[in-house]
């Protein structure tokens, strides 16, 4: 299906909730069964929209999990403390509601079979989400690119993904490495943030000439865009997206 | 919370918002700011959504490039802070 | 207007003691439309220019020498949340405008950073606005408006223009920042005047 023939406004069209997996304590994976979903690009999102009762509205961005392969798509929600949406999204909503959907958009933070070159992909958190979007595409197109994945989490029971991605890291093609900010499993020597020493070890080098995506808060995809930049990466080949909580608490 | 910790997120997160008025995604466009003439891709935007509405800011000079503001029954869009938005041509 | 989603109500809104589509928190959101001034009180001041181009100025100690007041207040912002018996210092409108002549009906406020909003004149009078410089007893924190950020507690806290530098008073009704963008004139929460139109 040719996904971008299609020019037109964009609004909202009603999906429904065919499957829910939970990832980790506080995340889980909402599969949605979107009848007139036009197909999307991996990186791509799409926004959520609440409707109580007396016709109040709340929405949210997510990134899309999944590869699209012509059926369901994957979203991956992770719970905000004092959220308003994702404490639905993760406790309430159940296999068989609706759920109001709008996309996929991003033009930017994509991934395409076609494109030439090794993938850097680093993820801070749930900043992962699009970069297993771009992973799952990889692996149904049967990509030979060389991708690596470099996944910086609080401790290994923030791991979304871990069975998936350990799947994906036993193929030749992908090379998966996680960085453990706060508490390490047994035998992993470090803790501590992505650094220039872990760049310059595990991910693609400024002559491999990768396409680099970074995902996750702010704060984390300022300072390793800077870092990738610091060691000679070409700023116009490092894509960023950054997530963040939304409703201004703090 | 008395440190500087950004409170932007980019132009990405305004795809749904735009893509809502274009007919085309805009966060691969290319756009030149009116304060500092910096262009860039507008994915790159520093995008302040925590405010009542969104405001798009070159990642230079903070200059506002676009706003956003989506009310029950209209969307209000100013783009007056890019001097041109540059998309491909549709093939 | 499309579904319901089965089971979500957002926060609870509504009370006997909120506007109309308010929900209450007892945090203090910060909200922002762009990076956060930082304004040293020895390069601050504030005016008041008339609409014949009379301009009345306060640098930070002068300020601080006008007579004060200690309020409380309840806060509205136009993105639903309500904060209830907020505790301010600051100096009355009523006392800086009060050796300003003028026959102009309506005040444009500027902020360090650009920001903007539009209030009638009467509504900055009577008691009912201040320039804050403390919040709950400390000093007004720079993500919060400070050094200095106008208070007009009736309205949407939209028209509290944070890091606010002056006051131009005009006979033209001009509008803001968020008015240009959709948002309502005048912005009285208890008749929910959220967005132009309304």
């Amino acid at each position: 299906m040719e996904r971008t023939a299609v020019r037109r406004r964009l609004t909202w069209q009603v999906g429904t909730v065919s499957e829910i997996r939970e990832e980790t304590a506080t995340a889980r994976t909402i599969v949605l069964d979107v009848p007139e979903w036009p197909g999307h690009l991996a990186g791509q999102h799409l926004d959520v929209r609440l409707t109580a009762p007396d016709g109040y509205h709340a929405s949210r961005s997510y990134s899309i999990a999944s590869a699209w392969t012509g059926e369901t798509i994957d979203l991956t929600v992770e719970q905000v403390p004092e959220g308003e949406v994702s404490p639905y999204l993760v406790e309430v909503l159940k296999v068989g509601d609706p759920l109001e959907v709008r996309g996929p958009v991003g033009g930017w933070f994509v991934w395409k079979p076609e494109q030439p070159g090794p993938i850097q992909l680093i993820g801070g958190g749930s900043g992962v989400v699009p970069l297993m979007a771009m992973l799952r595409a990889h692996a149904e197109a049967a990509s030979t690119a060389p991708a690596r994945l470099l996944y910086s989490v609080r401790r290994p029971t923030s791991v979304i993904y871990v069975n998936d991605l350990k799947k994906l890291a036993a193929s030749d093609d992908v090379d998966l490495k996680f960085v453990y900010t706060r508490e390490a499993p047994p035998g992993e020597p470090r803790i501590g943030r992505i650094d220039a020493d872990i760049l310059s070890k595990a991910a693609f080098q400024p002559e491999d000439e990768p396409t680099t995506y970074v995902c996750g808060p702010t704060p984390f995809v300022e300072t390793v865009a800077d870092l990738l930049v610091a060691a000679g990466h070409d700023p116009a080949r490092v894509r960023t997206e950054r997530f963040g909580p939304t409703g201004g608490s703090r | 919370m008395t440190a500087d910790v950004p409170t932007y997120l980019d132009g990405n997160a305004a795809a749904g918002a735009l893509r809502e008025i274009f007919a085309v995604d805009l966060t691969a466009a290319i756009g030149e700011c009116v304060g500092c003439g910096r262009v860039g891709v507008f994915a790159e935007a520093r995008l302040y959504v925590d405010a009542p509405g969104l405001v798009a800011r070159c990642q230079s000079c903070d200059h506002v490039l676009l706003r956003v503001v989506t009310t029950p029954t209209d969307t209000y869009l100013d783009l007056r802070g890019l001097t041109y938005l540059r998309l491909p041509t549709s093939p | 207007m499309g579904i319901v989603s089965p089971g979500f109500t957002g926060r609870r809104r509504g009370g006997t003691d909120l506007p109309p589509g308010q929900y209450l928190t007892h945090e203090f959101p910060v909200l922002s439309a762009g990076p956060t001034p930082h304004v040293l009180p020895e390069h601050w001041e504030f005016t008041v220019t008339t609409e014949t181009g009379e301009v009345h100025r306060w640098d930070w100690s002068a300020m601080l020498r006008q007579p004060s007041e200690e309020i409380t207040r309840d806060l509205h912002c136009v993105t639903r949340w309500s904060k209830l018996g907020t505790d301010w210092k600051g100096v009355s409108l009523d006392t800086l405008l009060a050796d300003v002549e003028t026959s102009a009906d309506y005040v444009m406020a500027h902020s360090y950073g650009g920001y903007t909003t539009n209030l009638p004149l009467e509504d900055l009078l009577d008691g009912q606005a201040w320039i804050a410089y403390q919040y709950d007893g400390e000093p007004l924190a720079a993500e919060h408006g400070g050094p200095a950020r106008l208070l007009v507690p009736h309205l949407y806290l939209w028209k509290s223009a944070k890091w606010v530098r002056g006051l131009v008073l005009s006979d033209t009704e001009d509008l803001g920042f968020w008015e240009t963008a959709g948002y309502h004139e005048y912005g009285d929460p208890w008749k929910e005047q959220r967005y132009a139109g309304d």
